[in-house]
């Protein structure tokens, strides 16, 4: 086989990483390169995309793999052993290299490295860990590095990884233990789990050290995170959004990441080859919200969701819970307290605090909050303002609301 | 009327100064005109330098956050923005509380203002592009933007913090930033021909870009969103947005097509691992009384696919679908109609068994529209495996779950029905309704109707062959 160039390299490595949601450059510790010597600086806050593709997704890091060879058949997966996919591989000098220059030229926070499996898990991670060392030791690099973690690899190569990088992550893959079972025969929840587990000691150990000795290194100072595809196995959004729940409190996890099952080339035939259904996604982000910052738990976010399980997908999960639990409202604009606030659909963490703020000063009208918010005619059938209380009204907008909703079938159509 | 001057569009000290001493000297909003000094040279030399001495002007204080707002909002390019900041200062003065009030018009639109500029300078950090020039020891980096905004001033911290070991330039139409490595030199604008316009790395970005992206989730919309047009021209990857675009469609289509050609003979394994999957189904609650889930059942190659209802009685406890009375009626028919189950795939719409105990015996019950839904994902997953060339549902509740809506057995009997994956199917009655009849005559004759319905079947099954 002719020899690759980089270019060709990237194209089928970067092409091969497209499947993976997570993309985040946030939430790390706060560095700069004022001393001169090395490249790069992390605000500490959210990141910065550099650039959106087609897809809607940012493009906030270099996301590729160190090579797309694997040793497993994940079906799930176009890196599979069984895949027909073009193959390649990338050295670690041409991804150090390839970094450098890009993030030069600021098209990007930093770095992204997953890999498939070869040879063994600790060789896989041993090169993945290198990468992370050149550029962190041999060019000072500062930006923004985030690094995929093999669950079987030696704690200590992880431990390493979590030296060099702002971010690790593994995989949970699949909301179901069947499913995972079935679509990724090789891979064991357990040991994926333990490994998220071991994780979770080793930040934690890391921040303790930090608190008695200030000059302790930071281990993965922007925490871990995990993925799980949605849509391949038969977990019904009250179950992922029970899974995810579930690793958010066990592991301490920063994000959970959702990635609406892709038509892959080559896919295997236990795959369906539907369309993604982004919407399901993106209900699934909203649901995640929902627990995040407006402080529902997550069997409330699952009481949103039908008889089947599964949220709706022509209007918002906040919305959807209000018409299930529409006995809360209406909530007063300028009693309330804050929680409640949080539960108004179309209330945002801002416009809450925003109202907040303002009732201090005098009683809200309607009109006060249109300013306040994006969207009235969303809000006004669960408020109570000084001039405005929804009493009939409530009872002709939610039938309507309800009716739209048997849409859902024909969005999973092929 | 009073003319304030400041030195630059950003000059936020400058403003600060003149509103004090204006709002000392009580001067309402509406008789100050305010003028920016509007060259670089010696008005850039004094700003920032030592504050006029005002006599006679006593401090006083505003609160915090108005500070912050007003430097920001000072950079907006709203000409009015010193007005504006001029007369919430003054009431602010008489009504600190008044920071407090977001409804408050005037604030509002201040805030908006601010909010703005920090999305400008936001983007500035995001989209603006460096271009390598010259080699060696002339390394340096060049870029060309056009913020919105004023705010290039605002932003050289952050550029330096990043790129403090490369010399680059940041050319903009208003201002441009140089910096060697050590110090951060200001000059006037410049002009996009003053910019190199390309770079071999940019290239290797574009594949980038391209291969990233996937083609099977186009959101144009939120794309947009995040990445305004008027930042396109100067991001050289936004060159490739349509014709990624374009080609989607059909790269989609190219990815489906290839992997329903590369089947790669796993479809038994692929079937028994649904079918291990259903048996911990908890999609819906059905599965909570019943014994077990009743999986299709046949072979996977079969042209055939028979879709009852749900599992009964019997079925429920053998795991197996079809052996109870309704199947054994069902059966009868097939030989009549000269169709073989042993080459048939037969499956259930609903996979677990739906009962009301009464006394000793469980009575069947219909499974509701959100159980069909549930169950439907199973159905999915089967079709795709099996891939008939015709499917025959049996009973109102199979006809729904097979054409994704609800429809009666009488209106949806006798005519072909085209499937979603392009496949036909066909409805008829659930053999058990032929068990309900207690008229002898009519129920050999709604038996024989059934019969010919099958006889049907079979004969499009031999006209699609
Ligand atoms: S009836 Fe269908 S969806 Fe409901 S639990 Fe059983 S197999 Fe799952």
């Amino acid at each position: 086989m002719a020899q690759l160039d980089t270019r060709e390299k990237l194209a089928i490595l970067a092409d091969a990483a497209k499947y993976d949601a997570s993309c985040a450059s946030s939430g790390t510790a706060k560095r700069s390169s004022r001393d001169g010597k090395g490249l790069g600086s992390t605000d500490g806050g959210m990141g910065i995309c550099h650039a959106y593709a087609p897809d809607g997704r940012c493009i906030s890091l270099l996301k590729i793999l160190l090579t797309n060879s694997c040793i497993f058949d994940c079906h799930y997966c176009i890196n599979r052993k069984s895949s027909n996919v073009r193959r390649a591989r990338f050295t670690v000098d041409e991804v150090v290299q390839l970094t450098l220059a890009f993030y030069r030229r600021n098209y990007i926070e930093g770095l992204f490295l997953s890999s498939g499996i070869i040879r063994s898990s600790d060789y896989t991670m041993e090169q993945i860990v290198e990468v992370a060392r050149r550029l962190r030791e041999d060019h000072q690099f500062r930006g923004y590095i985030h690094l995929k973690t093999i669950p079987d690899a030696d704690p200590e190569l992880v431990h390493q990884a979590g030296l060099y990088a702002d971010r690790l992550s593994i995989n949970v893959e699949l909301p179901t233990a069947s499913g995972l079972k079935r679509l990724a025969p090789e891979k064991s929840g357990v040991r994926i789990e333990g490994a998220m587990g071991d994780l979770k000691g080793a930040i934690e150990d890391g921040q303790d050290a930090r608190k008695h000795y200030r000059s302790a290194p930071k281990f993965a100072p922007a925490g871990q995170s995990t993925q799980m595809i949605v849509g391949a196995d038969s977990a019904n959004d009250a179950e992922i959004i029970g899974s995810a729940s579930r690793l958010y409190d066990q592991f301490r996890l920063r994000r959970v990441y959702y990635s609406a099952f892709s038509p892959i080339p080559d896919a295997s035939t236990i795959l369906p080859l539907k369309r993604p259904p982004l919407i399901r996604e993106h209900r699934l982000y909203q649901s995640d919200w929902m627990m995040r910052f407006y402080g529902f738990a997550a069997h409330e976010v699952t009481a949103a969701a039908g008889d089947d399980g599964m949220l709706p997908l022509d209007m918002d999960p906040k919305l959807a819970w209000a018409l299930k639990f529409r006995g809360v409202f209406p909530v007063d604009i300028n009693r309330a307290p804050k929680e409640m606030l949080l539960r108004v659909p179309g209330l945002g963490t801002k416009a809450v605090a925003a109202i907040l703020s303002s009732r201090r000063t005098h009683a809200l009208r309607l009109g006060d909050v249109a300013r306040l918010a994006v969207s009235l005619k969303k809000i006004r059938p669960f408020i109570v303002a000084a001039d405005w209380r929804p009493v009939a009204l409530a009872d002709c907008v939610f039938p309507l609301l309800e009716a739209k909703s048997t849409a859902q079938l024909e969005l999973f159509a092929a | 009327m009073r003319v304030a001057t400041i030195a630059t569009q950003d000059d936020f000290d400058g403003w600060r100064l003149e509103a004090r001493e204006l709002a000392c000297a009580g001067v309402p909003a509406g008789e100050v005109t305010w003028r920016v000094g509007d060259e670089f040279g010696d008005l850039l030399a004094s700003a920032g330098g030592a504050a006029p001495a005002v006599a006679g002007v006593m401090p006083f204080s505003v609160p915090r956050p108005f500070l912050d707002l007003a430097r920001a909002a000072i950079r907006h390019s709203d000409p009015e923005r010193f007005g504006l900041l001029y007369s919430m200062l003054l009431r602010l003065r008489a009504m600190p509380l008044l920071i407090q009030d977001q409804t408050d018009p005037l604030l509002r639109r201040i805030e908006a203002m601010a909010k703005e500029v920090r999305r400008d300078i936001h983007k500035m950090r995001a989209f603006l592009r460096f271009r390598e020039v010259g080699e060696g020891e002339q390394r340096g980096f060049v870029a060309w933007f056009e913020p919105t905004h004023h705010i290039v001033r605002a932003n050289a911290a952050f550029f330096i913090d990043r790129f403090a070991s490369m010399r680059w330039s940041i050319l903009t139409p208003e201002l441009s930033l140089h910096w060697d490595g050590e110090t951060l030199r200001e000059a006037p604008g410049a002009q996009r021909a003053d910019a190199p316009d390309g770079d071999p790395l940019e290239e290797t970005w574009k594949t980038y870009y391209a291969s990233i992206f996937n083609p099977a989730r186009v959101k144009i919309g939120a794309m947009l969103k995040e990445m305004p047009r008027k930042y396109w021209k100067n991001m050289p990857e936004t060159a490739l947005v349509s014709s990624l675009i374009a080609g989607a469609q059909a790269r989609e289509s190219a990815m489906v097509a290839t992997s329903r050609e590369n089947l790669g003979g796993n479809v038994a394994g692929s079937w028994e691992a649904l079918r291990e999957e259903a048996m911990g189904c908890t999609r819906c609650p059905l599965y909570k009384d019943a014994t077990q889930t009743v999986f299709g059942e046949g072979p996977l190659d079969a042209r055939l696919m028979f879709v009852g209802e749900q599992p009964g009685d019997q079925e429920d406890i053998a795991g197996k679908p079809f052996i109870g009375p309704a199947g054994q009626m069902f059966d009868r028919a097939l030989a009549q109609a000269g169709l073989d189950r042993a080459r048939s795939y037969v499956t259930n719409a609903v996979k677990h068994f739906k009962y009301e105990q009464r006394g000793k015996r469980r009575i069947h019950s219909k499974p509701n529209a959100g159980e069909i839904q549930a169950c439907r994902w199973w159905y999915g997953q089967e079709r795709e495996l099996i891939r008939p060339a015709v499917t025959v549902a049996l009973g109102a509740t199979a006809a729904r779950q097979m054409l994704g809506k609800a429809v009666t057995i009488s209106g949806a009997r006798g005519i072909a029905h085209r499937l979603e994956d392009g496949s036909e199917g066909w409805a008829t009655i659930h053999p058990s309704f032929l068990l309900r009849i207690h008229e002898r005559d009519e129920a050999d004759a709604e038996f024989g109707r059934f019969v010919e319905d099958l006889k049907r079947v079979k004969d499009r099954l031999t006209a699609l062959a």
